[in-house]
């Protein structure tokens, strides 16, 4: 993640301990993928309560644009940051292996370098990747453009209508389970989430020179 | 106080787990097994004498972390 993100930007990025209570001024807040506190309980649960995610809520709170990628999505829900929860696959297996995700829309700051419609490759790698939400829940999501992305052709982990990605209703906050972090340079075997990552840069450079 | 906090998935939702257990459960001959749901027990020791704050406190617990509310439901019982 940290490659992508010093690869688009040329900069290099805040690294930020989860006992932080504070956070500095920054563009944008990433919550990588990975495990936290052994994910107990649930994916996710123990770090949505971790000191830093105190300053990270009002962040996003005063509209500061995360970005939350497997464990930092499921953490993302956790917090009550992005709406629905991630389930055990439905296969119960561990999935490491490429998906196809449509874009659903691209009038986002995470979206913006792709057309609604896209399919690009992404890696996954999750024990919980199955996105669910009651049914009132799903329909106001989707009514509400909230679905950033959905697996296209076999939807591997069992999600509810295949919903890869969700925004917040404000759309500034996105979280997702594949890694699109993990295909930005050939030498990764492709730069199929490069979009994602050019979008926010580009984003944040004219939001400043506004 | 000891307190059990029993967190299960809301009806409806999908437990592959639970599911993983029925088929086990068949495989070993359990043939009249039907729905297998698999949740999680929690017990706390609260430092405290009251049985209803003890079990205010749990259901507290339960709301803020032990269960998501999302797709979970729980229920407490004070044990001792």
């Amino acid at each position: 993640m940290a490659i992508a993100l010093r690869n688009a930007s040329g900069r290099e990025p805040v690294m930020l301990w989860h006992r932080q209570d504070t956070l500095p001024e920054l563009d944008l807040v990433v919550l990588p993928g990975g495990f936290s506190h052994g994910d107990y309980l649930r994916s996710g649960a123990m770090a949505a309560h971790a000191p830093i995610m105190g300053p990270v809520r009002d962040f996003a709170a005063r509209g500061g644009y995360v970005l939350g990628v497997c464990n930092g999505f499921q953490i993302l829900t956790e917090a009550q940051l992005l709406p629905g929860a991630l389930l055990r696959n439905a296969g119960m297996r561990f999935l490491s292996q490429d998906c196809r995700l449509r874009v659903e829309r691209n009038d986002t700051v995470f979206t913006r370098n792709w057309q609604a419609g896209d399919v690009f490759r992404a890696p996954m790698a999750h024990g919980d990747g199955n996105y669910a939400a009651d049914a009132d829940t799903l329909d106001r999501i989707e009514g509400e453009g909230q679905v950033a992305f959905r697996y296209e052709g076999e939807n591997h982990n069992g999600s509810a209508r295949a919903i890869a990605g969700v925004f917040s209703a404000n759309l500034r906050v996105c979280g997702l389970m594949p890694h699109p972090e993990d295909l930005v340079d050939p030498l990764m075997g492709g730069t199929d989430g490069k979009p994602l990552f050019d979008g926010l840069v580009e984003s944040f450079v004219q939001g400043a020179a506004q | 106080m000891k307190v059990r906090v029993t967190v299960m998935l809301k009806d409806g939702v999908l437990d592959p787990p639970g599911k993983a257990i029925g088929h086990a459960l068949h495989t070993l001959g359990f043939a009249n097994v039907g729905e297998v749901r698999a949740g999680r027990v929690i017990e706390l020791e609260l430092d405290e004498t009251d049985a209803a704050r003890a079990r205010a406190q749990a259901d507290e617990m339960g709301r803020q972390l032990l269960a998501n509310l999302v797709i979970e439901s729980f229920e407490t019982e004070v044990l001792a």
